[in-house]
């Protein structure tokens, strides 16, 4: 290792970014079975994503983030948690790179990384959906909608709509569940052993 | 509505609700079964279904993802294709699908733990495909109301139009407009028929999704639509509760315009569910007639 007191004063700096880099470009590039390197900047996913103006870095951002390798910009930001998966992005991408698979990859990576969450409602949203389905294996609305609001603090906001659903019956008292409830335990054996 | 009165054979589908389908939008559920029905059509419910995974499973943890969807289709006998009305259950279930054929030790443990096989290599189609392929014909036969002079906004949102991995499989554009159209049905398609609903941020960032969704009901009717047809319960449910212009438009389910065209009589029970009135529709194909 004493080659390396060798090298010029710039270099360390060098050699420890090279480091990480491509391991977080060819993970991203793996997992997303995207390739990611053909863009060209046009823009024309960030123009055609209809939730851009609640994000903090455009979908193009984002893809040259990954390519700079900056890995905690990148999964600590909204964006990520904004995007829906609607994949107008991909379909409109002259380069046919698949977005929305990207942000997939990157939003499973943020949660199994465990770092600090863009957008926290979001997330406290999807557990709630799947504490839902870990007890029923169906998902129930009424209890998800009350779950959420208890975590989040936001009981009045959207009460109206709330209201309105229920006048509507749209909002079943009482959930409906999988019979065979073991199975349904079972699957999420692993998701909590996986994030936790 | 006799089954057989068209002389069409029956055809057995098995089929997947979801949870959307099962509760909020109940209306489809119990429009498509009509409409199934009187074209021969047998639904046959998934038994002890789950939930497809949704955009939840699908964020926090792929093994649980795979395994809701899998579960589902080790549920599916082989002998028939398992349709969906949901596309995003569609989506997951085929995905599964692919996933289950690539890795087939995954397969094997899941089909061990549950003491049965998963159909990995049965059909998983959308209602929609099912009409297309062994259809169009029955409806054509069933047809009791004319759709004459119903200007709709076919609105597909974002799913059912082609998400890219599963780019190879079939997928829907203009089909709606294709069978609307048959029954007398007029589309309007200058108006934002593939922009997303909003999906969960309904739910999370309601701010971020009400413009949106104004916009695209705003744009149905600066097209001169009176209503948007839609083959995606969530799609109908964020378009109608998210809404809050002074435009007021009816957003249908694409299986509750079928049911219609082919003479259910109970639509008044599907309709109080809506949020916004769809009597209005009535009243004009009556004046129309
Ligand atoms: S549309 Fe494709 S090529 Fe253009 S900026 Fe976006 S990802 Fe890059
Ligand atoms: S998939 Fe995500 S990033 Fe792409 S257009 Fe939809 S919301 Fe925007």
């Amino acid at each position: 290792m004493s080659a390396l007191t060798l090298q010029p004063a710039s270099a360390p700096a060098a050699i420890a970014a090279a480091g990480p880099r491509p391991s977080f470009l060819e993970e991203v590039r793996e997992r997303s079975g995207t390739e990611f390197s053909l863009c060209y900047q046009c823009q024309a996913c960030a123009n055609g994503c209809p939730f851009v103006s609640a994000m903090d870095y455009r979908p193009n951002q984002v893809l040259r983030l990954v390519q700079f390798g900056m890995r905690e910009e990148v999964l600590q930001c909204k964006t990520i948690w904004v995007c829906v998966g609607c994949h107008t992005c991909s379909s409109q991408c002259p380069m046919a790179i698949d977005l929305a698979a990207l942000m997939d990859t990157l939003r499973l990576l943020a949660v199994e990384q465990g770092v600090p969450v863009g957008k926290p409602n979001i997330i406290d949203f999807h557990e709630e959906v799947l504490r839902s389905l870990e007890k029923y294996g169906r998902a129930h609305k009424l209890g998800i909608m009350l779950g959420y609001k208890r975590q989040t603090g936001g009981w009045l906001q959207d009460l109206d709509v709330g209201l309105k659903m229920l006048a509507k019956r749209k909002l079943e008292l009482f959930p409906s569940r999988v019979k065979a409830g073991g199975e349904i335990a079972d699957l999420f054996r692993c998701y909590w052993r996986e994030s936790r | 509505m006799n089954k057989r009165q068209n002389g069409y054979p029956e055809m057995d589908f098995s089929y997947f609700p979801g949870c959307s389908l099962a509760t909020t939008a109940a209306e489809s559920n119990q429009s498509l079964m009509q409409a199934a029905q009187a074209m021969g059509f047998n639904l046959l419910e998934l038994p002890d279904w789950n939930c497809c995974g949704s955009s939840s499973a699908q964020t926090m943890c792929r093994n649980l993802s795979l395994g809701m969807a899998a579960r589902n289709l080790s549920l599916a006998p082989p002998d028939r294709p398992l349709v969906a009305m949901c596309p995003r259950c569609l989506h997951y279930l085929r995905s599964a699908q692919k996933c289950l054929q690539q890795a087939p030790l995954t397969r094997r443990e899941l089909e061990e733990r549950w003491g049965r096989p998963i159909n990995v290599e049965g059909e998983v189609i959308h209602f929609m495909e099912v009409l297309v392929r062994h259809g169009l014909d029955r409806l054509q036969a069933g047809a009791r109301r004319s759709l004459k002079g119903l200007r709709f906004v076919p609105y597909y949102g974002c799913t059912l139009f082609r998400p890219p991995r599963l780019k190879n499989e079939s997928y829907f554009e203009g089909e709606m407009e294709n069978i609307l159209a048959s029954l007398g049905a007029e589309p309007i398609t200058h108006a934002l028929m593939y922009r997303c609903c909003g999906s969960f941020l309904s739910a999370t960032d309601p701010e971020i999704v009400t413009p949106l969704v104004n916009e695209i009901i705003d744009s149905a009717a600066a097209a001169g639509a009176d209503c948007l047809v839609t083959a995606c319960a969530m799609c109908q449910l964020n378009l109608e509760i998210r809404r809050t212009g002074k435009t007021r438009i009816p957003v249908l389910h694409f299986s509750e315009t079928l049911a219609l065209a082919l003479g259910a009589d109970d639509y008044e029970k599907w309709f109080v569910r809506h949020i916004v009135d769809p009597r209005p529709i009535i009243t004009k194909l009556v004046q129309a007639a």
